[in-house]
């Protein structure tokens, strides 16, 4: 009983270490369970372009700030003949491209792909509000200024509401003279939220404008979007400034906040940002890995990722191989099938995936059973074990180019893929086979071929299944999880399903006994 | 039916697969003491030991170059059994009844050459037979003599008598008969009759014939009602005594009667197969609660033997075989 309570102690750890180990991976990396999961990831393009003087150049341009929800996979500041740097301050991240002496037209790039990591919320920010500076308005704008707030005033009860009316009654279709006054004529954005933003102000609500962009694929030529983000007295609430809208709008990306000018070139005229969408969707998996790599996650760095590509091939079929187990053991002491050799099957299943199923078994049976022939008449030859089963497995290579040479011959390229089963698994089955004929006959045979086969056939079909290929790659720790439950089905000692028809003439005859 | 139910198979306390490797080989086997049994030469030595009688070893060839010998080995014997001494379950034995200068006979009536015999040979020293496929030794023992009382019960072949002895308690037994079906070997598997018998008696209870109830032999057509094993009495001891011999708690206990010598052992495996269930129509599990339930083990074989018959007797009825109602007795014992 001791060992048994041992025994169970030390599954719960497996398993629990194995569950753990998955759901880290799950929830704090992002690692997705399944394989089709995808994600979009957007290619941002800011060019900038303005005419330079001949002079020294400095340009410097507002980055987007690095929220907790995105992932930046790539950053690049693609200009020739530039110097550059990146200068981060309280205020956010600038690039600064600078040139000795420039003419003429020039252009330079910023390149930003990115992603949203949705197990992540999106945070605002949380950043404590400036006091309202008072604007300077000249008497006549004051007075309309003045009389536009206490008409939205009337209308609302916080700061919130008061912002989205404000907002409203700027955008009306039909507006008065006092709200004509305060727009004028050549209004542009920028002039938009500025006059809000100041209009608030005088109103006491300290608001700052957001700078974003419409995440829309296949754009170009876009500039970026004001909003208006104001501070309620607990936390900032983003506005829409053409519709009064709050909250952040989907597939937006905040690219600057406050006053700060987005762009600035110093010995340039004629400087204009303009920007290009694109989305490519990746595999999450793939970025995930991607971004734990760089991250340098402990679980990350020291595991199978971190070899070179064709060793992880290998692994992804190594990492398959306990699936398989699993199954030979569900089949022997569960089902109770007889198989010939204990893990041949699994070998079979191996080399199945390599050559699909169907071609695969049909050539299997062929090697098999004109292996089986010819060592019929090497039973005849009088020979030492040792070399008989050497002769058997060069009889295999002969049998498997033949096939190949063929099947090649006939134009059926893939029955040449007999190569990938294992020759010395295969010369083992025919000799065990053969004696096995002659000693219980061909029915035991049958049996135990069909049980293997059987085995083999149901250990391919777990193996090649997507998703079982994606987690055992993906989750190694699966293994425990799979060693646990192997553990725990090596304490199995009920029947196996075989016996229930083994014994079942014992049912018959006790009832007639009794009668 | 083509199969029956766990609930059902448990009330009649079958032992399966799992619980045999489980419950009763790792339970009471110690792997070291595995080569004893194993190892026929070494059962062998260890039975004459002990004094328990045994097949007459004719030879061994323990290397490929004496293969060169076998006909002056053979030479001066005139029926002879040649086995592997690691084989299992009967795999690799060869019997011989008859030879003349060129010709072995086989119980069948087939002859061999003395080349076949060789290439047998040799296919056993390098291991064809053996667990694991290490290389095996020959053995080369006198034949049984078939006991007239078996004469109309066995085709082309020896019977032998199984028992499980358990902590050296016998608790089952089963006559395997050899039939046309199983080219006069006694494997249950290749068509072999097996028939329970009651450890009380020695006479038979049931038998079966690939998993279904017989009740004549199929070759023969004699009817099992009428068997009794013979000297059951002397019998009983002989399996108990293996305990000691061995160390094996679990032990399957092979034994043929011979016409000349009477009773002795063949073969002792360390894992007996459960088939035995099926010939006795009967479960192992109450039969080894009340052996578990014993308090200390008999240092005496006969007093084993005697509490075992008194036990496990089918026919005194000491023992309720089963727990198997029915609807019909259930209505009537309320």
């Amino acid at each position: 009983m001791q060992t048994r309570l041992r025994l169970y102690f030390i599954v719960i750890l497996i398993l629990c270490t194995g569950i753990g180990l998955i759901l880290y991976k799950h929830l704090a990396l992002g690692f997705p369970l399944l394989p089709d999961d995808k994600k979009f990831v957007w290619t941002i393009e800011a060019k900038i372009d303005y005419i330079a003087q001949g002079n020294p150049v400095i340009v410097s341009f507002t980055l987007p700030p690095k929220e907790t929800n995105l992932t930046f996979m790539e950053e690049d500041f693609a200009s020739s003949d530039y110097g550059f740097s990146e200068l981060t301050s309280p205020t956010g991240r600038r690039a600064q491209w600078s040139k000795n002496i420039a003419t003429g037209a020039q252009t330079t790039y910023y390149r930003l792909s990115l992603y949203e990591n949705d197990w992540i919320a999106d945070q605002p920010p949380t950043d404590p509000p400036l006091t309202p500076k008072q604007p300077e308005f000249d008497e006549v704008f004051k007075t309309a200024a003045v009389t536009l707030l206490e008409q939205v005033r009337a209308k609302s009860a916080n700061a919130e509401i008061f912002t989205r009316e404000l907002i409203k009654t700027l955008n009306s279709t039909s507006p008065n003279q006092n709200q004509r006054l305060l727009l004028s004529d050549h209004a542009d954005d920028d002039y938009k939220t500025n006059l809000i933003v100041n209009l608030l102000a005088l109103e006491g609500i300290s608001a700052r404008v957001v700078r974003g962009l419409y995440l829309e694929d296949g754009r170009r030529r876009q500039s970026l979007t004001n909003f208006v983000e104001v501070h309620d007295g607990q936390q900032w609430l983003l506005f829409d400034q053409s519709t009064g809208n709050s909250g952040k709008p989907e597939n937006f990306l905040m690219w600057q906040r406050g006053g700060q000018s987005l762009l600035d070139v110093v010995g340039g005229t004629n400087s204009k940002v303009s920007f290009s969408i694109i989305r490519n969707v990746q595999s999450t998996r793939n970025l995930v890995v991607r971004s734990s790599m760089n991250k340098q996650a402990g679980l990350i760095d020291f595991s199978i990722y971190s070899l070179p590509i064709e060793q992880q091939n290998a692994f992804k079929m190594i990492l398959l191989l306990p699936i398989g187990a699993l199954i030979v053991v569900i089949m022997r002491l569960i089902i109770g099938i007889r198989t010939s050799g204990t893990f041949m099957p699994i070998l079979i299943a191996l080399a199945l995936i390599q050559t699909t199923l169907i071609t695969g078994i049909i050539m299997f049976l062929i090697v098999v059973s004109t292996g089986l022939l010819i060592r019929s008449y090497l039973s005849r030859l009088n020979l030492l074990f040792v070399a008989r089963i050497s002769a058997v497995i060069i009889m295999v290579i002969v049998i498997m180019a033949s096939i190949s040479i063929i099947s090649n011959k006939l134009g059926l390229s893939q029955a040449m893929t007999v190569t990938f089963f294992p020759m010395i698994i295969l010369a083992w089955t025919i000799e065990r086979m053969s004696v096995l004929w002659e000693e219980d006959g061909p029915r035991e045979v049958f049996i135990q071929g069909a049980g293997s086969l059987l085995t083999a056939l149901i250990a391919y079909l777990f193996m090649t299944n997507r998703i079982v290929e994606y987690l055992t790659f993906n989750f190694p720790e699966l293994m425990l999880v799979n060693l646990a439950f192997i553990l725990i089905l090596g304490q199995y000692t009920g029947y196996r399903l075989s016996e229930l028809y083994r014994f079942h003439s014992l049912e018959r005859r006790n009832v007639t006994n009794k009668r | 039916m083509l199969l029956t139910s766990v609930r059902k198979l448990k009330s009649f306390g079958i032992i399966g697969m799992n619980q045999r490797n489980f419950g009763l080989v790792s339970k009471y086997n110690p792997r070291h003491l595995y080569p004893l049994v194993d190892d026929k030469l070494k059962t062998k030595m260890l039975a004459q030991k002990a004094g328990i009688s045994v097949p007459k070893l004719l030879g061994t060839l323990h290397f490929q170059h004496d293969v060169k010998k076998l006909r002056e080995t053979l030479e001066p014997h005139k029926q002879f059994v040649i086995k592997p001494v690691t084989g299992s379950g009967g795999k690799g034995i060869l019997v011989i009844t008859e030879h003349d200068h060129n010709f072995y006979y086989k119980p069948s009536g087939d002859s061999l050459r003395l080349s076949d015999i060789k290439r047998h040979v040799s296919n056993i020293l390098s291991g064809l037979h053996s667990l694991g496929g290490k290389p095996d030794t020959v053995m080369i023992e006198s034949l049984i003599q078939l006991d007239p009382i078996f004469s109309d019960y066995s085709h082309e072949g020896i019977p032998d008598l199984r028992i499980i002895v358990l902590k050296g308690y016998p608790i089952m037994a089963m006559l395997r008969l050899t039939t046309h079906a199983s080219d006069g070997k006694a494997n249950l598997h290749q068509g072999a009759v097996g028939v329970g018998i009651d450890i009380g008696t020695g006479s038979a209870l049931h038998a079966v014939q690939f998993g279904n109830p017989v009740s004549r032999h199929p070759d023969t057509k004699k009817i099992f009602s009428e068997l009794t094993i013979p000297h059951w009495d002397k019998l009983l001891p002989l399996a108990a005594a293996c305990y000691e011999m061995t160390g094996l708690g679990y032990l399957g206990v092979d034994i043929v009667l011979d016409r000349d010598q009477g009773p002795m052992i063949i073969e002792l495996n360390a894992r007996p197969g459960l088939s035995i269930q099926v010939a006795n129509c009967a479960g192992l599990v109450p039969r080894i609660a009340v052996i578990e339930a014993l308090s200390s083990i008999d240092p005496d074989p006969q007093v084993r033997a005697d509490f075992s018959k008194k036990n496990f007797s089918t026919t005194l009825r000491m023992l309720p075989p089963r727990k198997l109602r029915t609807r019909a007795t259930d209505l009537v014992t309320k």
